[in-house]
């Protein structure tokens, strides 16, 4: 027999085992499918940073036609859902005990104020704990305000207050739905589960029980125990990719306006790097207890925070924007989010592609140096 | 207590402790993710990389430019002057906003009609373009008020002012951080106990362990007990490095965490166990730890407010303790509560604990391999 034909029996043989052991331990199978899945649902339906209804308290201390026209606004606004409050403090109160997100207070000289033409206050509190929200809801007041002032300015002839104002119109999400943004970076988080979480414990469950030395007793070599192991949890990764895909576009309506073979290309070869990484992780770890954790800590939890799947890279400090160039959910995120939304832009997916290649040709490199057939 | 409960949790907390690696997993990892996590974990937004394209050249249209030019949240990156160079810059990311002034600007602002200028915004961030719009609207605002001045003509009949409670400045990173005490407190608990039974499993001590004269609440009791005190101390860690580190205002009881802080350990304890007594394996532990571990944060309110999600989703938040605790973390440490504000979120946190132990403690005697 032919060394080539010798590699390619044993490769079939560690593949086959490989495989029986996921289909037979339903927890990967959990991982697999399952988890991706929960994940989509719980972002499509779940997670949103589109504020809705938020519920404000109006304090008007001398309702007349003017205060009743501006509180009007704020009942027929989507974005409130407006209750009344008879004092300040009572609404201060609610508004400590979390009942409502904002105040918005009309003293009472206010139509005086307003009837002399200067400058009648408004008086808005938000509460301002989760500052993502505060701004959204002060935002959502101005343009409620501004619609006001012009309506008032318009009822009682006057010029319009405001000289300059301003259109916009939002390319790639018209209707700024954060879940059009939210579940194609999720395809990057499920595909670093996979090849990272998962993988790096099956290695490591090898050195643990033993079977690592039972393995290396035999003629294999060590290139080919790695690819053993990586081809059944490449095509396990992606499964759950093409799941997570087919899913977005079919469940939660997102738009793929760039081509789908570009997707498969650039998740391919993130999967590769993930894998590479688990890898990595079960060789130099040794135990399921250290492999889970450092699989989560130095994989997943970046690949949630430091990616640009939530939190804008742009905002972050500049060490932490270095920092997260060697996190390579960040380099699929961005990939995906654009083939999603905007289509083939190609000068944003080749440099990212590129800077994928350059990661896991390093994470490649440094696999074989650590992977030894060697006890200790 | 008896002697040997306690004897049990001493070779517990040696089993975690003699093993270098792990003793490190439980120290290391968890302040490298608040240093990094603390500063990145941003929805703040600045230095918006904006483009201007100016039809009109008048004196007003490069008011408003240089108003933009001098805010902190842009960054002026590109002037162009024709409609073609819109696309590039949007697709390549080069700037995420282009502020469109047209040749009519200047002329109908002195006819006193009113004079539109475009944005034209980068969604694929949608969160980032809302607030980046929000803060253009602002400059027009400021830019509106210093003409109408100019012109010699009153103000607008009424003007907000808006003040902000408990987090004056609108900083991210008093949100967020807080919010990592839970999350980093409750990672560490939930693996470290749903390990512990796994473990005995893989390795046949548990049914040795299950053989002695001790009862299951007994084992539950002493498998516990060091994840909660794991917990406390990784919290009181964190909570330390969020204070003199980060300066998160501390503004109400240290009593009121730390209660609310040993319940919601009591929850993640027995949902640790919960998950090593069903799980067979190691591997098991940790895929079902992970399992719960992913929606528990998403659903947690931890970076998007759970009021922004469906009722049903909402309804499923209840049965998560991260919820609570988060509640109770930046409620003590923004808005000041003391533990009377704060009852309906403890309850709930006990409940789950001690449902989520009794069940544990159940199937340590009935699920036998």
């Amino acid at each position: 027999m032919s060394a080539g034909a010798r590699t390619r029996m044993r490769l079939r043989g560690l593949v086959r085992k490989e495989s029986l052991q996921i289909l037979r331990d339903p927890s990967s199978i959990a991982i697999a499918f399952v988890l991706p899945v929960v994940l989509l649902f719980l972002f499509g339906y779940g997670v949103s940073l589109d504020a809705k209804h938020i519920p404000v308290g109006l304090v008007i201390e001398q309702p007349d036609a003017a205060t009743e026209s501006l509180a009007g606004a704020f009942d027929r606004s989507e974005y409130f859902s407006p209750q009344r409050y008879d004092s300040i403090q009572a609404a201060e109160q609610a508004l400590a005990e979390r009942d409502i997100d904002g105040i918005i207070w009309l003293r009472n000289d206010f139509a005086r104020r307003l009837l002399s033409g200067g400058d009648a206050p408004i008086a808005v509190r938000v509460n301002g704990v989760d500052a993502n929200r505060a701004r959204i809801t002060e935002s959502y007041i101005q343009g409620v305000w501004l619609g006001w002032l012009d309506d008032y300015a318009r009822g009682k002839g006057q010029p319009v207050p405001s000289p300059v104002t301003l259109q916009h119109r939002v390319w790639f999400n018209a209707a700024l739905i954060s879940r059009h943004f939210l579940v194609p970076g999720l395809v990057a988080i499920i595909m670093t589960l996979i090849g990272s979480l998962l993988t790096s414990m099956v290695v490591a469950r090898e050195w643990e029980r033993g079977t690592m030395e039972a393995i290396m007793a035999t003629p294999v070599h060590i290139r080919e125990v790695l690819a053993g192991k990586l081809i059944p949890y490449f095509v396990l990764g992606m499964a759950g990719m093409l799941l997570t895909v087919v899913l977005a576009i079919w469940q939660f309506g997102v738009p793929l306006r760039g081509s789908f073979w570009v997707v498969l290309i650039a998740s391919a070869l993130f999967m590769l790097v993930a894998l590479a990484v688990g890898l990595l992780i079960s060789i130099v770890s040794k135990s399921q207890f250290v492999a889970g954790q450092i699989a989560i800590v130095v994989t997943f939890l970046p690949a949630f925070i430091l990616s640009g799947f939530i939190f804008d890279i742009h905002s972050m400090p500049t060490p932490i924007q270095v920092l997260t160039h060697v996190v390579p959910a960040r380099y699929l995120v961005a990939i995906l989010q654009t083939l999603f939304l905007a289509g083939d832009v190609w000068p944003v997916v080749a440099a990212n592609l590129g800077a994928l290649l350059v990661l896991l040709l390093i994470f490649f490199g440094l696999v074989r140096r650590k992977a030894h057939k060697r006890l200790e | 207590m008896p002697w040997h409960v306690i004897a049990l949790a001493i070779k517990e907390f040696l089993a975690l402790l003699r093993d270098k690696r792990s003793r490190f997993v439980l120290i290391g990892p968890p302040i490298a993710q608040l240093l990094v996590f603390g500063y990145a974990a941003t929805f703040d937004v600045n230095n918006v990389p904006v483009a201007i394209y100016d039809e009109d050249r008048g004196s007003a249209a490069r008011q408003l430019a240089a108003l933009l030019q001098g805010s902190p949240y842009f960054e002026v990156v590109a002037r162009i002057g024709r409609d073609a160079e819109i696309a590039p810059l949007l697709d390549n990311k080069q700037a995420l906003l282009v502020l469109h002034i047209g040749p009519r600007f200047s002329s109908d602002l002195q006819r006193g009609a009113s004079a539109p200028v475009q944005a034209i915004l980068d969604g694929r961030n949608s969160n980032t373009a809302l607030i980046a719009l929000s803060y253009l609207r602002a400059v027009v605002l400021e830019f509106n008020r210093g003409w109408l001045r100019q012109q010699g003509s009153r103000g607008p009949p009424a003007v907000l002012e808006m003040r902000a409670w408990y987090n004056e400045n609108l900083t991210s990173r008093w949100f967020i951080v807080p919010g990592i005490v839970g999350l980093l407190t409750l990672v560490v608990t939930l693996i470290v106990t749903a390990l512990s039974v796994a473990r005995e499993r893989e390795a046949g001590t548990f049914d040795q362990l299950l053989v002695t004269p001790m009862r299951p609440v007994e084992i539950l009791v002493g498998k516990a007990l060091p994840g909660m005190l794991i917990g406390i101390l990784e919290a009181s860690f964190i909570i330390l490095l969020a204070v003199f580190w980060f300066d998160i205002p501390l503004r109400g009881s240290l009593g009121a965490l730390y209660l609310g802080l040993l319940v919601f350990l009591l929850s993640g304890v027995g949902v640790g166990l919960m998950i090593s007594a069903i799980a067979v394996t190691q591997q098991q532990a940790v895929l079902g730890a992970f399992l719960f571990l992913v929606p528990a944060v998403i659903l947690s309110g931890f970076a998007t407010p759970i009021s922004n999600m469906p009722e049903v989703v909402q309804w499923i938040t209840y049965l998560d303790p991260l919820r609570y605790f988060l509640i109770v973390v930046r409620g003590v440490f923004l808005e000041g509560d003391g533990p009377r504000l704060l009852v309906h979120q403890y309850w709930p946190m006990a409940v789950i604990g001690v449902v989520s132990l009794g069940i544990a403690g159940w199937l340590f005697r009935h699920r036998m391999y």
